[in-house]
């Protein structure tokens, strides 16, 4: 009675824990704060379960075994966390979401044999009940939360490429369909002890379903894939939570199901599209076919040409993108913003919110550069500076400054908000070569009067345009 | 529909919880601005690691070698999304945190 009162407490604890921790994470002075005390809810919801849970009038047993997997995971998880590449940071995640996700199936996986002994040594005539529904749901979500990261995982690190195929969207519909047709059927089932094949094919079927869900969609949507999967293996903890009449697990759940669900549609709403649209419209499929009108002239510009535009320069905009990121080079854009300014020019960085591989991933990239805040202007603060800005430098960017959005009712990013680079006097894009973006479209400010093109990767260009300014 | 009253009935404590964390989920974090997504998304990601509760229960009552496997490693996992999920969120926020007291 006591322990069980104790425990009972410290999850309500927790739970306050997590949802201060959470209210917190939304703004940006007490971020960190809030994630701190969440991990403080997390440490105490797992000591006190240790400690003061009891099934049946039975204590927590095996306790060093489950001490060694605690170690094992702490050690592994916090390497892991602290070895990874900042731009690495989504990939990362994603592997993360995925643990919890198989660790939720997982559970379900080793419940369900237990829960249909019970039933059948009780004699009822039906697998109906609500512990069946949950284990049903948690294994489902949670494995197609597992496969899906992995899937997403391998996206983002560039190891599996995208398939697009219009009929896999019917092999979708079909495995999900089947999903739904397996847990009717295991929920009107015959109770018989030790007959588990069927939790098998349930638990193969949602691993597959996983790896079709994610395998169409472009690798520019992961995040919100990611983020959508993320809500999912909350709701597969909650399933936990709802069998194990766990509140702790219940609240942390759902919190995370439904804030993650929102998360997602704010990230599909930065992009101008809608849920559906990224789940089952492969991104820019029927772009090839886009209006190819006029004649297409690139100017290029040199790298001496540039330094002196830019040193001459009153007002200076970077417009960083994913491939600034993915070529290490977000210190030397802080070192050419460094030198600009000492002489005299004043230089902002306009991020727009899908910038990188993660909303609001450049933000953390540029600041692991040492990038003040205050230089970073969002979107609609640039673009209201942006007439009075002399030049416009698009690093690594491309489908964020695209004309496009604005002036093509045709194009896929028809609509999206983007910088509008173009208004400024003069826009240099350093870029490797003149392939499409993510979007897989063509850029019209490419072929902007007022734009110049700088080849070559990030990296070694902003190190030559550095000497060559310094050289002025 | 009796089924479904006592359904209902039974779990009526549960059913409460799930709907208002439904609404507290989207009411605490509907003011977050853009620049905080990626944290919010990987904070968000360590919390639900709440399920490593149900690895640690699972484990404690397991009995036979293949229930200790699975139990084990499903005590991993959870420990994975969670230490793994809360470091690499203050990793990111210290970053923020750094640039600000710069000035």
């Amino acid at each position: 009675m006591e322990t069980i009162s104790i425990l009972e407490m410290s999850y309500i604890l927790a739970s306050v824990l997590f949802i201060v921790g959470l209210k917190k994470l939304s703004h940006p002075d007490t971020a960190r704060n809030g994630n701190l005390m969440a991990a403080g809810g997390m440490g105490l919801a797992i000591v006190f379960t240790i400690l003061f849970h009891k099934k049946d009038g039975e204590g927590i047993g095996n306790i060093p075994w489950i001490l060694g997997a605690l170690v094992i995971g702490t050690s592994v998880g916090w390497v892991a966390a602290r070895k990874v590449k900042m731009t690495a940071m989504p990939q990362m995640v994603s592997i993360f979401n995925g643990m919890g996700g198989a660790c939720a199936a997982l559970i379900s996986l080793m419940e369900f044999p237990r829960l249909q002994e019970k039933l059948a040594i009780a004699g009822v005539s039906s697998m109906l009940h609500g512990e069946t529904l949950a284990i049903l749901f948690g294994l489902t979500i949670g494995g197609v939360s597992f496969a899906g990261s992995m899937i997403a995982f391998g996206k983002l690190d560039e190891k599996i490429g995208d398939i697009k195929a219009s009929w896999l969207r019917y092999l979708n519909l079909f495995f999900l369909a089947l999903l739904v047709v397996i847990v009717v059927m295991i929920m009107f089932k015959h109770p018989v002890s030790g007959d588990n094949t069927i939790i098998y094919i349930l638990t193969a079927l949602a691993l597959i379903y996983g790896v079709s869900f994610v395998m169409p969609i472009g690798g520019a949507d992961m995040p919100v894939v990611i983020s959508l999967l993320n809500s999912f293996t909350g709701i597969a903890a909650a399933c936990g939570g709802f069998l194990y009449n766990n509140q702790a697990m219940l609240t942390g759940g759902i919190l995370v199901g439904s804030s993650g669900t929102l998360l997602t549609i704010l990230m599909c709403k930065a992009m101008n599209r809608s849920l559906l649209n990224v789940i089952i419209g492969a991104f820019g499929g029927d772009a090839s076919a886009l209006s190819e009108t006029g004649d297409k002239t690139v100017k290029e510009i040199t790298l001496s040409d540039a330094a002196v535009l830019l040193s001459y320069s009153q007002k200076v905009l970077v417009v960083p993108g994913y491939g600034l990121a993915v070529a290490q080079a977000q210190h030397l854009c802080h070192e050419l913003d460094v030198l600009l300014a000492s002489k005299g020019v004043e230089v902002k960085y306009g991020i727009h919110p899908v910038a990188g591989r993660m909303p609001g991933h450049m933000n953390v990239l540029l600041a692991e550069a040492d990038v003040p805040y205050e230089k970073l202007l969002e979107m609609e603060e640039a673009n209201n500076e942006m007439l009075n800005t002399d030049v416009v430098i698009v690093i690594g960017a491309n489908d964020v400054v695209n004309p496009a959005s604005e002036d093509d009712p045709s194009s896929p990013i028809y609509g999206m908000p983007v910088i509008k680079a173009w208004e400024a006097k003069n826009v240099i894009v350093m870029k490797r070569s003149m392939a499409k973006g993510y979007a897989a479209i063509e850029n019209k400010l490419f072929y902007h009067p007022k734009n110049n093109m700088l080849f070559g990767d990030a990296k070694s260009t902003l190190q030559k345009l550095i000497a060559e300014i310094k050289n002025l | 529909m009796n089924e479904f009253l006592a359904f209902f009935l039974q779990y009526r404590e549960a059913i409460f919880i799930i709907l208002l964390s439904l609404f507290l989920g989207i009411e605490v974090i509907s003011h977050v601005p853009s620049v905080l997504h990626t944290p919010l998304m990987s904070g968000a990601n360590a919390i639900h690691g709440v399920v490593i509760i149900g690895a640690i229960i699972v484990m404690g009552h397991a009995n036979d070698v293949i229930s200790m496997v699975l139990g084990f490693l499903a005590v991993i996992l959870g420990t994975l999304n969670v230490v793994g999920g809360f470091v690499v969120t203050d990793r990111m926020l210290e970053m923020f945190r750094k640039k600000k007291s710069k000035n």
